[in-house]
């Protein structure tokens, strides 16, 4: 992408209110979990038992929860844990994914039909429950909620990238590219993904958001970030018993995660709409 | 005129259907669903340690010569009187006469030798097989009458009669009661739904009193949250011992509910596996019982509800000796202790955490209070049936949370009941355990509903003097 229309975009981007409005939440919540790294208002290790279930309030912005914890540091470094495993996941998923596909689509044949065949095999599973089983079977952890949430991203990625490069391997560029000698992988590495690129990172984005809802799920049951870490999911289910009396404990983490799924998706379509040529030459 | 006389007709049995809904409403329920929140992993109370099974079959399927009521008293069950020599040598039990088992077998003095045997023999899967420790012999003295013979006399041999692993069973059904239990109490098992439910049925041939209730359904909720919906919406009447604390109070001020505290035999430790290193070493679980803040676990898992304890006995019996001082809460000592013990940057270890509310949450709280020391735990939730197998079996754990809630249980660690005083002070010396808490007994139930325990003498949830108002 060059310099010229990366402005482009980006001049439509400021026009595109979806785009703006998941921007900034997307923004907010990143920087919320960035700043968790060096500074939380209070520790999330500790406990506090004397000072428990206090309402929002002067000291604690946000109230603490049962333990006396501070649930506005909890939710920053919650922000952080669940975005840092999206991410990760996100990285095991494209990094095999794309590959896959771009395989499938450059040689065709039988690896084609076997990858296909694999990610339609994985696609039969609904995605979260995938995630489930396999955080059962590899026990509980952030590691494996990556690994999990990760294998459910593979066939999305392969399965985008070999369509839409199907059709770039039929261009007269891509024939050109191979008349000038270039194999198969250079041909890939320099000519196919440079120009999917932007579909990859629509999905991307849509997979981030799915990646948190998974780990505040995974989280939920018991499976994902462990404790002493706080997790959004976690939160989630320690606070329903508490429901009756202290029901910001369950809607403060249920609106990060509101937020941040939010603001991803409408990023997502925001840029989708943006980065797709057709909508580019209707203006 | 036809269409008058349908017309009344039609009146007539609305009216007729009316008053049957009326009566339906008047005539007292019979029915009771009972929450729990663990699920037995068998319901035979001869041959497992797990109080679920006690607490569904207990004085309800099952029954022994003596029975220990709510207020952990020993009464007459199956043997409906006794004579004791002087020397307290010899028990003469004289046995209920027209005692059937479920199945139909009669229940005479043979079976309670069979019973008694059974428990004491070289291969017995019983629990608690320190309870038969001291019979010399059981002999059947005709059909209704049952002599047995003690090593030495036994304070307790009454009351440990009346546990629920010295319930009597016919020769039978002795080998399927983990599955099918058959016993002689005023229920019949009917039915168990694996995950789910057990389901009682009435004993039309039961010997002694009939109990209001007609049947029982005890409900397994692993989950507190869902324990608060089934609670509030009605499909459990009443849960024994409630595992969201959190709640009492929304439940006191709720017209629909009784809230009711009190004790249980629960001694809540964290366990340590004393076998293996580092906790052979006593400095380290000395620096455990130093590093422990057990107040702070009561008030921060349990939201108050229990009494801090400092060794393995609980504190509403007069025998008890109050330790808690041995070890205080001083962090500082619990890492010199580790330094000395050879760990200056602490240790790691992991704590397996059973389902209840007062391992799963008190476990966050005791990782906290680790952390300030340096030892540094990895905590792993596990399944009652997981938790029974790995830990409770087969020793592979480092520290784990559980609640001995037998009675007077000491006899764990020594046989000497006359040495209770003496015992307490040896195991809270050696921190054999870090001792936690008395586990409280917080029932919630509807409150029109009487007759259920306050207390828990023994792990029980007899049901034989329940009604509905």
């Amino acid at each position: 992408m060059d310099r010229k229309r990366f402005q482009e975009i980006w001049e439509d981007g400021l026009h595109h209110r979806s785009f703006v409005a998941g921007g900034i939440l997307t923004v907010l919540m990143l920087s919320l979990a960035i700043l968790s790294l060096i500074w939380t208002p209070y520790s999330v290790f500790t406990m506090n038992i004397a000072g428990k279930l206090q309402p929002p309030g002067e000291l604690h912005w946000l109230g603490t929860d049962h333990f006396g914890r501070d649930v506005l540091s909890m939710l920053m470094v919650g922000a952080w844990n669940s975005m840092a495993v999206s991410l990760a996941a996100i990285g095991l998923g494209a990094l095999i994914g794309i590959p896959l596909g771009l395989t499938a689509s450059a040689r065709k044949g039988w690896i084609d039909e076997a990858v296909m065949r694999f990610n339609d095999f994985a696609f039969a599973f609904p995605a979260l429950l995938t995630a489930v089983m396999l955080s059962a079977a590899l026990g509980p952890g952030s590691f494996n909620s990556i690994v999990a949430i990760g294998i459910f991203n593979i066939p999305v990625f392969a399965r985008l990238t070999r369509g839409s490069s199907l059709s770039l391997f039929q261009r007269d560029f891509i024939l050109a590219a191979r008349i000038a000698g270039k194999g198969t992988t250079r041909i890939c590495a320099e000519h196919i993904l440079p120009n999917i690129t932007s579909v990859l990172i629509v999905q991307a984005t849509i997979q981030f958001a799915l990646g948190i809802l998974a780990e505040a799920g995974l989280s939920y049951l018991g499976l994902g970030t462990q404790p002493p870490q706080p997790s959004w999911g976690k939160m989630l289910s320690e606070a329903q018993t508490m429901m009756f009396f202290a029901p910001n404990l369950a809607i403060l983490p249920g609106c990060a995660i509101v937020i941040s799924v939010l603001g991803l998706n409408l990023l997502g379509d925001g840029m989708r709409d943006i980065l797709d040529p057709k909508m580019r030459t209707r203006e | 005129m036809i269409q008058l006389k349908s017309q009344l007709k039609k009146f007539g049995l609305i009216f007729v259907a009316m008053l049957i809904g009326a009566f339906q409403s008047q005539a007292a329920k019979t029915h009771l669903n009972m929450g729990m929140v663990l699920e037995p992993p068998h319901l035979d109370p001869t041959a497992g340690a797990a109080a679920a099974i006690d607490e569904v079959v207990y004085a309800n399927v099952f029954e022994g010569l003596t029975r220990i009521n709510r207020n952990g008293e020993v009464l007459p069950a199956l043997a409906k009187s006794w004579e004791i020599s002087e020397d307290g040598l010899k028990y003469t039990f004289h046995l209920q006469s027209g005692v059937k088992f479920h199945d139909g077998a009669s229940f005479d003095a043979y079976d309670v030798v069979f019973s008694l045997e059974r428990a004491m023999a070289e291969g017995s899967v019983n629990a608690q097989k320190a309870l038969f420790k001291p019979i010399a012999k059981v002999v059947a003295s005709g059909n209704q009458k049952v002599v047995i013979t003690l090593k030495n006399p036994t304070g307790h041999f009454l009351f440990n009669l009346g546990w629920g692993d010295a319930v009597m069973v016919d020769q039978g059904s002795s080998a399927t009661n983990k599955s099918k239990p058959v016993g002689t109490g005023p229920f019949v098992f009917k039915r168990w739904v694996s995950g789910d439910r057990v389901e009682l049925g009435p004993n039309p041939n039961y010997w002694g009193e009939k109990p209001a209730l007609k049947t029982a359904t005890f409900k397994f909720i692993p989950d507190a949250a869902a324990a608060v919906a089934a609670i509030m919406a009605g499909d459990v009447d009443a849960f024994a011992n409630f595992p969201a604390p959190e709640m009492a109070g929304q439940f006191k001020n709720d017209s629909r509910f009784s809230v009711v505290e009190g004790s249980t035999e629960g001694e809540t430790i964290l366990s340590t596996n004393n076998q293996k290193a580092p906790f052979n070493d006593l400095r380290v679980r000395r620096a455990i019982a130093h590093a422990l803040n057990a107040q702070e676990i009561v008030d921060g898992a349990m939201f108050g509800y229990g009494t801090p304890i400092g060794t393995h006995f609980a504190p509403h019996h007069p025998a008890y000796v109050d330790l808690k001082g041995l070890y205080p809460h001083d962090p500082e000592k619990a890492k010199a202790l580790l330094a000395e013990a050879g760990f200056p940057n602490g240790l790691k270890a992991t704590l397996k955490l059973p389902p209840p509310t007062y391992a799963r949450r008190g476990g966050e709280v005791i990782q906290a209070q680790m952390a300030k020391v340096g030892i540094e735990l990895e905590l792993i939730p596990v399944e009652w049936a997981q938790w029974l197998d790995q830990v409770f079996r087969n020793k592979d754990f480092d520290l784990t949370i559980v609640s001995h809630t037998e009675p007077m249980d000491i006899g764990i660690y020594t046989q000497r009941y006359a040495l209770m005083g003496a015992a307490q002070a040896v195991i809270a010396q050696d921190a054999v355990n870090g001792y936690l808490f008395q586990l409280a007994k917080l029932g919630i139930w509807n409150s029109n509903l009487s007759g259920l325990w306050e207390n828990s003498p023994v792990q029980a949830n007899d049901l034989t003097e329940v009604s509905w108002k």
